[in-house]
């Protein structure tokens, strides 16, 4: 019994293939786009992982500068205090011009927990210590050149690290100072305390080391975000398929009723064929979701490491994590999508007639009750932008935004063409426009698929393109000198301010330390008093008198991250490695994740820490710079180490557009989940409409006009569900732009507002609704008229 | 002003070709009525449906005011519905998304033939004055075949073709039906030609032919 009945159950598959296919693809592309992104994801954090348990930063406590680095007389005077602690040299080195993490550690002091390489076999301590042995991940391993020491690649370590012997690293990085020293985790008991032997250093606590992990979350949060909307709008067209396919088969599900068949036999049977076809889509959507999280995983490394300066292997390994989640979401998606339909079968009274008409016209009542929830959640946004704070908020208010406006859609779209019928003058276009209106619930899931893609599109395009304007502009006010210049060396930089004094307007030394800013990682500039500063540097708040003031080191310019992380304005204090400043003022820093500040350069140099000091920023007439150029080249300073403006804004530009790649692809995807989905409704539609085509052909017009009709009829629907998506992207752009932005990399940027992107848009929404249409029209042209006329004969 | 001559139509079936209609002939006068009887697939509806012109014929001619509908291309048989040919359906067929006024006016628009008063006067006389802003699933049956009746009425077509307009109604609502579908032919000087099973809805017409195995006898 029960197997014929699945026979009988799954026979409805066979008889409308396209909803089979409408199923399975809808919620293979929902699980592709969800999956591949959360591949991205688990790759990226797996480096992130990797990095941070390097030193066991995520396990052990540690010792670190205020700023600059850790003198070797502060590492014996925690020794000699009885403090088991193991150095830890930090630096980077040049390999074929690409910038390299090299990390010297003590292997016989390293605690078991911290020890990033295996060193037990034979031999192995000895080279590392005596031949200076490498480690590095097989990647970096491969550029590593042979007048370094020999090297081993490791899969454990990740891409972009070297690890050595503390005497080979110290050689390479050419110092005697530690990055860091980790604290083994049982120590001696009675031993002065750290804030006594070394006043200087922070502890840090192991929660507190993975930055790269904690700076990258907003990032990945956005990825996840679009992931989670991409298969919401997957779902969409799940939901409407299983709808249809329970709905069709009410006859079906009442002769096996009246067969004998129990219920719950019955539902145990129809939640069967729904997990198999979510195991096979969810498979099929899981091998898409690597092909997809494949093809963006370089650009996203790209970013990571432009943005962040995190190094995530480009190169994407099969891991279980994310291809067990992938399925559960294609099986909870399909539950979630299925829920109504197993519950509406449940309660459906044995001799039930079935309602596949009216499973696709909803009373207007429905609609309004529909509308009045997604009002009530755009209210909800509303009082989360007022009173609201922090990334999650920030995302449970996008939540609430789309999905109100989607529920709102299907009312709008019956009230607009309400009005327009007032306005028709002809039966046609009467008969058009109150056939469309009939069509929208049976469509709404679709075009609310669409409204979601494409405000998303707008306002994700209108975020980067706002972010693109001013970051172009700030580029140009920031980057006023015409040249920069990299010394070798200490004396090398000395050599060349020498030998440029007189042949350059302004010579403009960027010197900097690496320190802790109100207890976070950051960097602090130290400046000259020139015109350059005063003239182009981008402030977005300051003192009166700020340039005069900083030059008399009266305080400190900091970035806007900082200010906004710690709510600090001018005339509020700021601490800077071991000392406080007044703010003065807040510069704009697009593009840097941390916090950071100015100070003059005098007082910089009163810091008492060594000093980052081989850059120079040189001013000088445009008509100069290949003689200055070639001046440097000839007293032997490598091209590579000059780079002029425009080099330095396309690298920048660059990584921005680097960036958004990702985001534009999924954006991209989701438009095309959501055109799939609009034709798939109208294919499904189209079977159930010739009861209400068939008398008006009869009364006159071809099925050629007929076709036509409904090619007009979804380039409507698709225009006013456009025209509703402008002000839902815009204000998806302000939400970004204003709280997602800010609370995820700390700037804001002002919103500017392009038009022809919307035009462009606008058309490609109707083109995409056009083409979804084609089909089902050219079947209706083509239609027999036999098909038709049966409409007449029986009932449907 | 109809003439159907040597009509044959065949379809195509598992047991080969099966023939619906085998030269059929009648003709039909301006302003006169005939009923074509029989069994269930007898051929009735085809026969309709092909001098509707919304089929073709394998051979003969359908000559309706001296055009011949088998010469037609499909757009010019559409037209030819659209101008001069009505025709009611079993299933009523009104179009759901427009309420009753709408429908009634919908075919005359069609045809570019609107007369807003020929409307109003049609709903009252067949008794849907009162239900002009409901839509069709808010009438009853025989509500909605009136509306159908109404809007065939109100285009003003030379030809009504009627496909057992009262199949679906009792008989009181079928007798009332068929009374206020003739009148209002007569009162537009139309012809008429109607499937039905009745035989005594048949004798209320001018003549009756009967159909049977794709054939007509008198």
């Amino acid at each position: 019994m029960r197997r014929a009945a699945f026979s009988a159950l799954i026979s409805h598959w066979r008889k409308h293939p396209i909803q089979l296919v409408s199923l399975v693809l809808g919620l293979a592309l929902a699980t592709a786009l969800w999956s591949g992104v959360q591949a991205i994801n688990t790759e990226a954090r797996a480096s992130y992982d990797r990095a941070a348990g390097i030193l066991g930063q995520d396990e052990l406590q540690r010792l670190e500068p205020r700023a600059g680095t850790i003198p070797l007389s502060d590492y014996i005077a925690i020794r000699r205090a009885g403090w088991l602690v193991s150095p830890v040299m930090d630096g980077a080195i040049n390999l074929n011009g690409s910038r390299v993490r090299l990390i010297g550690i003590d292997p016989l002091t390293t605690p078991p927990q911290s020890a990033p390489v295996d060193l037990s076999g034979d031999g192995d301590l000895q080279s590392f210590i005596l031949d200076g042995l490498l480690f590095a991940h097989p990647d970096t391993a491969a550029q590593i050149p042979d007048t370094l020491p020999a090297v081993r690649a490791t899969e454990t370590l990740t891409p972009g690290v070297i690890i050595t012997d503390l005497s080979t690293a110290a050689d390479l990085l050419e110092t005697d100072s530690f990055a860091r020293l980790i604290l083994a985790p049982a120590q001696p008991i009675n031993l002065l305390p750290l804030s006594e032997v070394a006043p200087n250093l922070l502890l840090v606590a192991p929660d507190e080391g993975n930055d790269i992990a904690r700076l990258t979350d907003s990032f990945h949060l956005n990825l996840t975000a679009f992931g989670l909307l991409s298969f919401g709008v997957g779902l969409f067209i799940v939901h409407a398929a299983i709808g249809l396919a329970f709905e069709q088969r009410r006859p079906l599900f009442r002769t096996l009723r009246a067969l004998g068949l129990r219920k719950s036999t019955l539902l145990t049977l129809l939640a069967t064929e729904l997990l198999s076809l979510a195991l096979i889509a969810g498979m099929l959507g899981v091998a898409l979701g690597y092909l997809v999280a494949a093809a963006l995983l370089p650009d996203v490394a790209a970013t990571l490491r432009g943005l962040y300066g995190a190094q995530v292997s480009g190169v994407l390994t099969l891991n279980p994590a994310w291809w067990l989640s992938g399925l559960a979401i294609a099986l909870l998606g399909t539950a979630v999508a299925g829920a109504q339909s197993l519950w509406r079968t449940a309660q459906l009274p044995i001799l039930a007639p079935a309602q596949p008409r009216a499973w696709a016209i909803a009373s207007l009542k429905s609609l309004k009750r529909q509308a009045f929830v997604g009002a009530g959640l755009i209210v909800f946004a509303a009082l989360l932008a007022t009173y609201g704070s922090g990334l999650t908020i920030g995302f449970v208010l996008l939540g609430c935004l789309l999905v109100g406006a989607a529920l709102t859609l299907p009312l709008f779209l019956h009230l607009a063409l309400n009005l327009a019928s007032k306005f028709s003058r002809t039966a046609l276009s009467d008969w058009t426009l109150a056939d469309t209106r009939q069509q929208v619930p049976g469509l709404s899931l679709a075009l609310m698929a669409l409204l979601l893609a494409m405000a998303a599109n707008i306002g994700v395009g209108t975020m980067v393109s706002s972010f693109r304007v001013t970051f172009t502009g700030w580029l140009d006010q920031r980057l006023a000198a015409q040249l920069y210049v990299t010394a070798r060396d200490e004396t090398e930089a000395e050599d060349l301010a020498r030998l440029l004094d007189g042949q350059v307007d302004a010579i403009l030394p960027i010197r900097y330390i690496d320190a802790q800013i109100e207890g976070a990682p950051g960097q602090i500039y130290g400046i000259i008093d020139d015109v350059t500063y005063r003239e182009n540097w981008p402030l977005l708040a300051a003192t009166p008198d700020v340039w005069d003031r900083l030059a008399a080191g009266d305080g400190a310019l900091i970035n806007e991250q900082l200010s906004l992380r710690e709510d600090l304005a001018p005339g509020d204090p700021v601490t800077l490695g071991a000392a406080q400043f007044p703010v003065l003022g807040v510069y704009s820093d697009y593009g840097n994740p941390r916090g950071e500040a100015i100070l003059s350069l005098a007082q910089l140099r009163e810091q008492d820490v060594a000093i980052n000091g081989l850059n120079f920023a040189l001013r000088l007439p445009e008509t100069r710079i290949e003689d200055v150029t070639n001046l440097l080249t000839n007293a032997g300073l490598p091209a590579r180490n000059i780079r002029d403006q425009a080099a330095i804004k396309a690298f920048s530009l660059d990584v921005f557009e680097r960036t958004f790649t990702v985001t534009g692809a999924l954006n991209v995807l989701t438009l095309g989940v959501a055109a799939l989905a609009l034709l798939t409704s109208l294919l499904t539609l189209s079977t159930m409409r010739l009861p209400q085509l068939a008398p008006v052909w009869a009364m006159g017009l071809t099925r050629a006009k007929l076709a036509r009709l409904e090619l007009l009829r979804a380039v409507i629907l698709a225009a006013l569900t456009a025209f509703i998506a402008l002000p839902v992207g815009l204000a998806l752009a302000w939400v970004l732009l204003a709280i997602v932005n800010v609370e995820a990399f700390g700037w804001r940027l002002p919103m500017t507002l392009f038009p022809g992107d919307w035009i462009g848009l606008f058309l490609a929404a109707l083109i995409a609704a056009a083409l979804s249409a084609a089909w089902p029209a050219r079947r209706l042209a083509t239609r027999p008229a036999a098909d038709l006329i049966k409409v007449f004969a029986h009932e449907r | 002003m109809l003439q159907v001559e040597n009509l044959t139509k065949t379809y195509p079936s598992e047991d080969g070709v099966q023939t619906v209609l085998r030269e059929v002939s009648l003709s039909l006068d301006a302003g006169a009525s005939l009923a074509l009887t029989g069994e269930s697939g007898s051929g009735k509806s085809t026969l309709l449906t092909l001098v509707a012109g919304l089929d073709a014929p394998d051979s003969g001619a359908i000559r309706f005011q001296n055009h011949d509908l088998t010469q037609m291309d499909d757009a010019a048989r559409a037209d030819l519905r659209r101008g001069e040919i009505g025709v009611i359906f079993q299933q009523f067929n009104l179009i759901p998304s427009l309420d009753v006024a709408a429908n009634i006016a919908f075919h005359a628009r069609l045809a570019e033939r609107a007369d807003a008063d020929w409307c109003s006067e049609l709903a009252r006389r067949l008794g849907l004055a009162g239900h002009l802003t409901r839509y069709p699933e808010q009438l009853s049956g025989g509500q909605q075949q009136r509306v159908a009746i109404a809007r065939t009425l109100a285009a003003r077509p030379k030809l009504v073709l009627a496909d057992e307009p009262t199949g679906n109604l009792d008989e009181d609502s079928s007798d009332t039906v068929l009374d206020l579908l003739m009148s209002g032919v007569r009162d537009t000087g139309a012809a008429l030609l109607m499937v039905t099973h009745s035989l005594r809805q048949a004798e209320k017409l001018d003549r009756c032919l009967h159909l049977s195995h794709g054939q007509v006898s008198p």
